[in-house]
């Protein structure tokens, strides 16, 4: 039987770990992130897990040692934030190189600088051209769901990728919340056992990991894990159909909130979503129809998935929790932008698509701030014209 | 050098899994001058197999006794190192 229990995102992590109970886990603290590791590691100390545990200097020695377990052979985790994620950059690329289904919960920080320790996407956003798998969680239920999940994409024979699970900073990881835990026993036979077909230990048949590629090789490997990526969508959802039978909630590439009949929407990832579905509730009760598209799997995006769900919107707006400073706007809507353009619309057809960044650093996004983008919307359907293509959220001016 | 593969058909990650394929590799290829040993002065120290970068010293019966052209890549190493002088590089006359 599943156990109710009140905990915070970074607490169910560890237990989603615990439950897990890798070969390795390499980690190095940093908040939000410290508490998953600290709860972690009295597992460890309480003989709950059989995990080898490493406490290293830095996150660029705790990925480093990952890749080293992974390609070892072993089921391998860690987690970190912010500047820890920056760190650990250049051997984050080589892990997906190397194709090691490595697992990492991210509790997404704002970068510095000005240093800040508050929540913001910008870490995970740097990274999303690493070639790892990232999913996005909306609440502490899904960052724990996540994490299990994560396991069984990592490990597909035909992925092998390392997965990123991201959770908002303090507003999932350190917020107390109601959340249903599986059985230990339900969660191993889940994720199952692991076995690497090359192991680094196996000295009967040696290999080598990331030989020098140059002009030679380099572009057939970036070749390689561009195509892996295509599979990736079909893999997340068979491992949620999976997951639903043993705990009964339904996960997709990205979650539609009465959206069947909207006329204007908005698409938003992470914690931000339920805030957002809040005001969804209340202007449907006004009698506006109005939806949300929640990203789950933002690497790969699925973008035909994505413009097919929309493309009966008269107007789009997107929620950004980061910049990208001389792009078109935020890095959620570029992607949805050219999903669009590229993707199943009906010939002629053009959906106004608008730009919201907001909550950087920690600044607190509220209902009233998403019941303007909605009017703002209903304004641009009713006008059939754009004012601001990107518009800040709660900035001074 | 062997035919290069397609993205399709190279092994995942560009792992490579033969061991020891390296020995395929004729870094002899690269090589401007060539090393002679002059077997009155060499007096079988061993330096030069400690030193050489690509495993081309020749032992035969604990005697330095050559050089394995195909992988030796001209470097002067041995040359360099050994206390005889027993070694000379020579330009390579392809
Ligand atoms: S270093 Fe010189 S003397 Fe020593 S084995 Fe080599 S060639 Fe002979
Ligand atoms: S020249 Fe360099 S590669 Fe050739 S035998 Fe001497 S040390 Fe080895």
């Amino acid at each position: 039987m599943p156990k109710i229990i009140a905990q915070t995102g970074d607490d169910a992590v560890a237990e989603a770990m615990r439950q897990i109970n890798p070969d390795v886990v390499v980690a190095y603290p940093i908040t939000p992130q410290t508490e998953i590791v600290q709860y972690f590691s009295e597992f460890v100390a309480q003989g709950k897990v059989k995990t080898e545990f490493n406490c290293v200097e830095s996150e660029h020695s705790a990925m480093s040692a990952c890749i080293g377990a992974s390609a070892a052979g072993g089921r391998v985790m860690t987690a970190t934030s912010s500047q820890g994620l920056a760190y650990m950059w250049e051997v984050v690329y080589i892990a997906a190189s190397y194709r090691l289904p490595i697992v990492m919960p991210v509790v997404n920080r704002a970068l510095s600088g000005p240093i800040n320790i508050h929540c913001d996407h910008s870490d995970t956003m740097g990274a999303r051209d690493s070639g790892w798998i990232q999913i996005f969680s909306e609440n502490v239920q899904e960052s724990y769901d996540n994490t299990i999940q994560a396991v069984r994409i990592a490990e597909h024979k035909g992925v092998l990728l390392p997965v990123m699970v991201t959770l908002d900073g303090f507003i999932i990881s350190h917020a107390m919340e109601r959340f249903e835990m599986l059985d230990d026993e339900i969660v191993q036979r889940f994720i199952g056992e692991y076995k690497s077909e090359h192991s680094l230990l196996n000295t009967g048949h040696p290999v080598t990991y990331g030989p020098l590629q140059l002009f030679d090789y380099y572009m057939e490997q970036k070749r390689q894990q561009h195509e892996v990526m295509k599979f990736v969508p079909g893999v997340v959802l068979e491992v949620a159909k999976d997951f639903e039978k043993v705990s009964k909630r339904k996960y997709g590439l990205f979650e539609e909130y009465k959206m069947d009949d909207a006329d204007f929407g908005i698409v938003v990832l992470g914690s931000t979503a339920g805030t957002a579905k809040t005001v969804v509730d209340k202007l449907r009760d006004d009698g506006l129809r109005v939806g949300l598209l929640k990203v789950r799997l933002f690497r790969p995006f699925p973008a035909a998935e994505i413009a097919n769900s929309l493309s009966h919107l008269k107007a789009v707006a997107v929620l950004d929790r980061s910049d990208t400073f001389g792009g078109l706007g935020g890095p959620l809507f570029e992607e949805v932008c050219a999903s669009l353009f590229n993707y199943q619309f009906p010939e002629g057809l053009r959906i106004p698509v608008v730009n919201y960044i907001y909550g950087l650093g920690g600044r607190d996004i509220n209902l009233d701030h998403i019941k303007k983008v909605y009017a703002d919307l209903s304004e641009i359907v009713q006008t059939g014209k754009i004012k601001e293509l990107v518009q800040y959220l709660g900035v001074r001016e | 050098m062997p035919e290069e593969k397609g993205w399709k058909d190279m092994p995942r990650g560009g792992m490579i899994l033969e061991p020891g394929n390296a020995r395929k590799y004729e870094t002899g290829s690269w090589r401007t001058l060539k090393p002679v040993m002059d077997p009155n002065k060499c007096i079988h120290c061993m330096f030069c197999w400690i030193y050489c970068p690509e495993s081309a010293i020749i032992v035969k019966d604990k005697k330095m006794s050559g050089f394995d052209l195909e992988h030796c890549k001209g470097c002067g190493i041995c040359a360099k190192e050994c206390p005889k002088e027993a070694i000379e590089m020579l330009i390579e006359e392809k």
